[in-house]
Formats: C-alpha cells, structure tokens, sequence
C-alpha cells in the first residue's frame, strides 16, 4: 500500500506480515501485537528492525517496555471518522517512544496535519485513497492552516506562543 | 467583549480558504461523499430538508452591533431575509447555497465569526450565562474562561474525531442560567470551600437526546490552571473508550452510564496525573489577555432607582408589564439588562429577521454598549442598559415588534425548526408553539400563570431541549400520524432534572388543549407564591395525569 511520508508517496521499506506467514529471522518485518510471543527471540536480535501493528483500542503503557526493541509502531485507522488512532500516537510518545509512528487506514490529506501533531510519522494508505488524493493534495491541505491554539502538540510554536513571544 | 488579533484573523481566514479547497475536491472527487461530511459539518454545513443550513458559531452567545448588522447582510444576500438562533446560542441560516458558503464563511470572518464546529464530532461552540459579566449573584465572569475553551477546542489535532458530538457550557454564577448539566461537560465556577481560591466544579456526562442524562460531578474542585490539562485528560478518555459502535451510544454520558463515574473519574485522574501539565496549561499571561477583554465597561454612576422609568411606568401599564418581565437585575445600580424576547405570539421562535437584527444592532448601539447576547432560551440580551432610557427603549423595541412581554412566561416557548426544515424531525414543532402561544396570547392570563417554560423538539434528538422543560413537547410520528409526547417537571436549572412522561402521546391539535387543563391543574393546586414547577414538585406526576385525553385510548 502507498506511504505517505513528509508529503510524498515513498516505498515502504517495511514487510507486513499475515497473521498465517512464519516470522522470518531476517528482514525489516511488521507483525501484529497479538503475535508477541513469536517475535520474543527476534526483538533481541540484530538481525533486523521488528514493528508491532495494534488495534486502536490497545493500552499504549502495555507496549511502553518495548519502546527499546521495536523500531516502529503501526496503529490501525478502521475509518478515517474513528479518531482513537489520535489519542493512542499521542500517548505513546508522551510515553517515550521515539521510533516510527504509523498509521495504517483510509485517514484523509485533511487529517495529515494532525496525524503529525499527535506523533505520527507517516501513513499506510489503501491504494484507491492515494490514487483519488494526491501528494500535491496532502501537502497543500496539511499546511492549509500555518496557526494552532494547542500547546503540548508535535508541532511549531502555537498562537499562544507566538503571542507572548510578540509581547516580550 | 473579546476582539481577535492578528493570530485569530488569519487562523479563521485559514480556515475558510481550506474550506473553499475542500469544496474544489469534493466537486472534482478527489474527497468521496462520506469523506466530505465531516469536513462540512465541522464548518456548519448541514444537509437539511429541502436545503443547506449553515449553523454560524456565536461563541458564549455574546454579539457586537457590528456582528448582528453582518448577520442582517448575510441574511438578506445569500438567504431568505432571517435567521434563526438556537438553543445552543447559535445562529442558522436555512437556505443558503453550496457555493455561495465560502463566501459568507469570508463575509463572517471580516466580523471575527465563524462556522468553525458548530457540528460534526467534535467539541461544539462553547456555550455560558447571558448574563455573564452583569449577574449579581457571579463569583468571577465566566467569558474568559469559555473565550480560553473556544481557542484551545478550535480545530484541536487529537479531538476532531470524536465519538460523537461534545458540548461545553460554563456558568460563573450562583444560579445556573446556561444549564450546565444538560452538556457532556459543565464548568462551574465556584470557590473552594476552606481556602476561598476561585475554581471549577466539573461535571461530565450531562446530555438530552435519546437518553437524557444529568451531568456528574466528577472534580469538585480543579484550580483554574489546570482547566486544560483536566480536560484534555477527560476528553483522551473519552475518545480511546467511548463507543463507537452505535451513534445512539456514543455520547459520554454512555460511557459514564455504563463504566460509573467512579470509574471514568479514576482513569481521568490517572491521565490527568501522567501529564505535562505544564506542557499543556494555557499561559497565564495569556489567561490574562483574555481576561482584559472581558473587564467591566465603563459604567456611569447613578442611583439606583429611577425617576424616569418610574414616572413612565405609572402612566404605561404596558411597559410596566415589559420591564417587570424582561428586566434582569443588574449588578451595577441604576442599569438594567433587558432579555428582547422572539416569541412574539404566533411567530417562530428565536426567528429574527434581518429588519430586526439591524433594529436590535442599532438599539444596542444607542442603549446597551454596542453589545448584544444570544440566549439558550433563544431569545436576544441587551446587557447595559440605563434604567433611564428604558422607556425609549422600549419604544424602539415595540416599532419592530420585538416588544413582548413574555420572558420566563408560557409563551416564551423554545422549539426545534422540526418538521418545516430539518431532515431528522419526524413531527413539527414551529406551528405547535406558535399554537400555544395563540391560545395562552392573553397577557394577564399568562401573568397569573407566572414562571412556566415549554420546550418542543421534533424529534428524539431533542434540540429543543424538552427533557428539561417544566412542560416538555416531543413530537414523534406514529404510524403515519404525528404524535406529541408530554413531560413534566424538566429542570434546566442548578436543581437540572429530566420531566417525567405524563401519558400517552396526544395529536398535534389536542396539545394547546392538554397544555390548558394541566395549566388549569396546576391554577388549583397552587399554593400562594408557588411557581408551576414548585407545585409539581409538591403534588407530583399523577395528579397532572387526567390532562392527557389519549387520541387512542
């Protein structure tokens, strides 16, 4: 599927796993949290990167001890209205986590803006959305709005910020 | 009242331009149907009966002269000569044209108005008091507080994408005038009972619609700095657990339903606890600014009482009726806020139009400070007025039938568009208040009457907020028939309670009927001072249950 990464269609570097494929010793693989146990031996190994997949309705402290081993996390987006996937990217970096934040679904360009503010760093996207939107749509619609009123958001200096710091 | 800066100016232009772009693709089919729906309702656009509605944001309900004089425009461009303003102290605009939208989104943003999550599931305009800033019985104006919310809620990254629709409603008062507990939270200012440091009691969990609820507390004390962390804290809860499975399950009054207050109060603690408070907590420089905007107007000093308004009241019945009525005591002696009613009998309610909005924008240009507000009652507030120049006034008011002296009355009816406009009403509601009203037109009969609030929605969803009507209308449709549920004894006040179900449904022309003998009920049963909903509260449901004369019986 397409991935969206600082506003372009790259090629993902990452092979996702079917529940029914073994976990190969090498290789870049994402593999769902539901098959843990399995990947126990290779997230000690340096024999390449794991990813975990989670529903949206995982407990973001129940990965926090794997923050070390994991190099990315793939969050699922069942729809694009089901916002949970937002709530889980922002725990998990006020959490500490550092590596790849994905997330995986039909989210849309007008959502990309605060898929970056929550922690995401790219998005999996079906085929026929990146085909219906385009890379030049996602840019254009996640700089639509240069201002926030957030604070505490992976993003640059909100309007309340920018406000007190015109004031000093 | 709040003016934007530069900050605020762009973000709103922003916004509408990504509004305009978001219409080019939805017309090319670079956005589906299903994609485009939230991206319109979160600018206030609604698919309605027989046209668009644009729902335009009116935050805490307080209007410039300069703001209603741009509604007036608006509404005789691009609509049909009026407007309609809502329980949730809006303003809708029921015909305008797709593409005209961006273009009022551009004229309402040359006012600092906006559209901006007046729908779709997210966190709505944030609502307050119309009387903030005047009440006597405040303990800290609660405009700040609520201006802070409408920035900090405003296109919020983690928020947009809700369960369901999430409303906000702040009261500094004693009493509560803007139903805090009928919200999915409520903020209400208070001061914490040993060291005397203003804060807020929050309560979550409140809602109408399908299954009415009365809000719980669930901080009974949060110090005013960490309003957004505690918030965010409730609303990450709420997003991650609240269900998605069924959008008549999805309100957080659900989910406190079904976890327990108790249980939805730990996980928000825990987050609350795990936070950056400092991170998040809006600056208090910046809380400041806010709050400067809001300090009092510069108020003449005069006696209390008021030679003039006292002369003219002895010689005109009719205007002693009106400010005995719609006067509010003001906090500052010898002012007067005067609540301008839109219930004229036999018109819809809370319908201005745009001759009145220009009269309304004028007269508070002359006797209210330029300032008007919006209330959930739909009605209008002219919050400065000189208890001198109430006489005038009034006159003025009268020349563009805007005179009517019914505030708090049972003609003062809040109704749903129902049936003539929306798309979800399975029944009308308009022509069942104005029905009402024509029957109870006579003014000393709805004197004697006394305090009395009907509340019609027109369908389940409860926009007009009957649930917390002393006398509730729901209108529902039954086998081809439109058929009128009757509650009693709804409360939108600091004593919030939901109306019982009196009886079976009633056709829509038995209802001016059903209302006259539980009026005539309550007339017996009164005790001298007692108002309708007191004497309910003492008798009790059953002894109102032989009004209802069932059509199906």
């Amino acid at each position: 599927m397409p991935l969206m990464r600082e506003f372009s269609f790259v090629d993902d570097q990452w092979r996702k796993l079917a529940d029914n494929e073994d976990v190969p010793h090498e290789g870049d693989v994402i593999v769902n949290f539901t098959r843990l146990d399995e990947v126990a031996d290779r997230l000690k190994s340096q024999h390449g990167k794991t990813g975990l997949h989670v529903s949206n309705t995982v407990k973001p402290h129940l990965l926090q001890p794997l923050f070390n081993q994991v190099a990315l996390i793939s969050v699922t987006f069942p729809a694009f209205n089901d916002g949970r996937g937002f709530s889980i990217a922002k725990r998990l970096r006020h959490l500490g986590f550092t590596g790849t934040l994905r997330a995986t679904g039909p989210l849309i360009a007008d959502q990309y803006a605060y898929a970056k503010a929550c922690g995401f760093d790219e998005i999996d996207l079906p085929e026929t959305l990146a085909q219906r939107q385009t890379a030049d749509q996602w840019q254009k619609a996640a700089n639509a709005i240069s201002l926030s009123y957030q604070r505490g958001y992976n993003r640059p200096a909100t309007i309340l910020d920018q406000r007190r710091a015109k004031a000093s | 009242m709040y003016r934007y800066d530069e900050f605020d100016h762009r973000f709103v232009r922003e916004r509408v331009l990504e509004f305009r772009g978001q219409v080019e693709r939805r017309l090319d089919g670079s956005l589906s149907d299903d994609e485009f729906r939230p991206l319109r309702l979160m600018n206030g656009l609604y698919l309605q009966l027989h046209a668009y509605m644009l729902r335009v944001a009116i935050p805490y309900g307080t209007l410039s002269s300069r703001q209603m004089r741009q509604l007036a425009m608006i509404a005789d461009k691009w609509d049909k000569g009026y407007g309609h303003f809502t329980t949730r102290q809006n303003i809708q605009f029921n015909w305008p044209k797709l593409k005209d939208v961006p273009d009022i989104l551009d004229a309402l943003a040359e006012v600092e108005m906006h559209a901006i999550q007046t729908s779709g599931n997210c966190i709505r305009n944030v609502t307050a008091d119309q009387f903030s800033g005047v009440a006597a019985d405040e303990i800290e104006d609660p405009r700040p507080t609520a201006e802070l919310l409408r920035q900090w809620s405003s296109l919020h990254p983690e928020f947009t994408f809700l369960p369901r629709k999430f409303k906000i409603a702040v009261t500094g008062a004693v009493h509560d005038r803007a139903a805090i507990k009928g919200h999915d939270i409520g903020l209400r200012v208070l001061k914490h009972p040993t060291t005397g440091e203003v804060g807020y009691e929050i309560t979550v969990g409140g809602g109408l619609g399908r299954t009415p609820m009365i809000g719980k507390v669930i901080r009974d004390f949060l110090p005013k700095a960490d309003l957004l962390p505690y918030l965010e804290a409730v609303m990450r809860v709420y997003n991650a657990e609240g269900r998605r499975d069924n959008k008549y399950k999805a309100r957080v009054k659900i989910l406190i339903h079904e976890a327990g207050i108790d249980e939805i109060r730990k996980a928000v603690e825990e987050e609350f606890a795990a936070s950056n408070r400092a991170a998040i907590a809006a600056d208090p420089k910046e809380v400041e600014r806010i709050s400067t905007y809001f300090a009092p107007p510069a108020y003449e000093t005069l006696p209390d009482t008021s030679a003039v308004l006292d002369a003219a009241k002895a010689k005109d019945p009719e205007l002693k009726r009106f400010i005995e009525t719609n006067g509010f005591a003001h906090k500052v002696p010898g002012y007067v806020a005067i609540t301008v009613s839109l219930k004229a009998i036999g018109a819809a309610p809370g319908d201005a139009t745009s001759d009145q909005m220009r009269a309304l924008a004028d007269i508070a240009d002359t006797y209210s400070l330029s300032e008007l507000r919006v209330t959930h009652l739909q009605n209008i507030v002219l919050p400065y007025v000189k208890k001198d120049d109430v006489p005038a006034l009034y006159a003025a008011l009268k020349a563009h039938d805007l005179g009517t002296a019914n505030v708090g009355l049972i003609t003062d009816i809040v109704a749903c568009p129902g049936m003539d406009y929306c798309a979800l009403a399975t029944a009308r509601s308009i022509p069942i208040a104005q029905d009402i009203a024509k029957r109870f037109a006579d003014p000393d009969r709805q004197q004697l009457i006394g305090e009395l609030g009907i509340k019609i929605s027109g369908c389940i969803n409860a926009c007009g907020h009957h649930h917390i009507g002393h006398i509730g209308i729901l209108g529902l449709e039954k086998s081809g028939e439109e058929s009128y549920q009757i509650t009693l004894g709804g409360d939108a006040t600091e004593n919030a309670a939901i109306g019982e179900r009196l009886g079976p449904g009633v056709t829509g022309d038995d209802v001016p009927d059903t209302i006259e003998r539980i009026v005539d009920i309550y007339l017996a049963e009164r005790q001298s001072g007692e108002r309708f909903i007191d004497t309910y509260r003492r008798v009790g449901l059953d002894r109102f249950k032989g009004a209802i004369h069932a059509a199906d019986a």
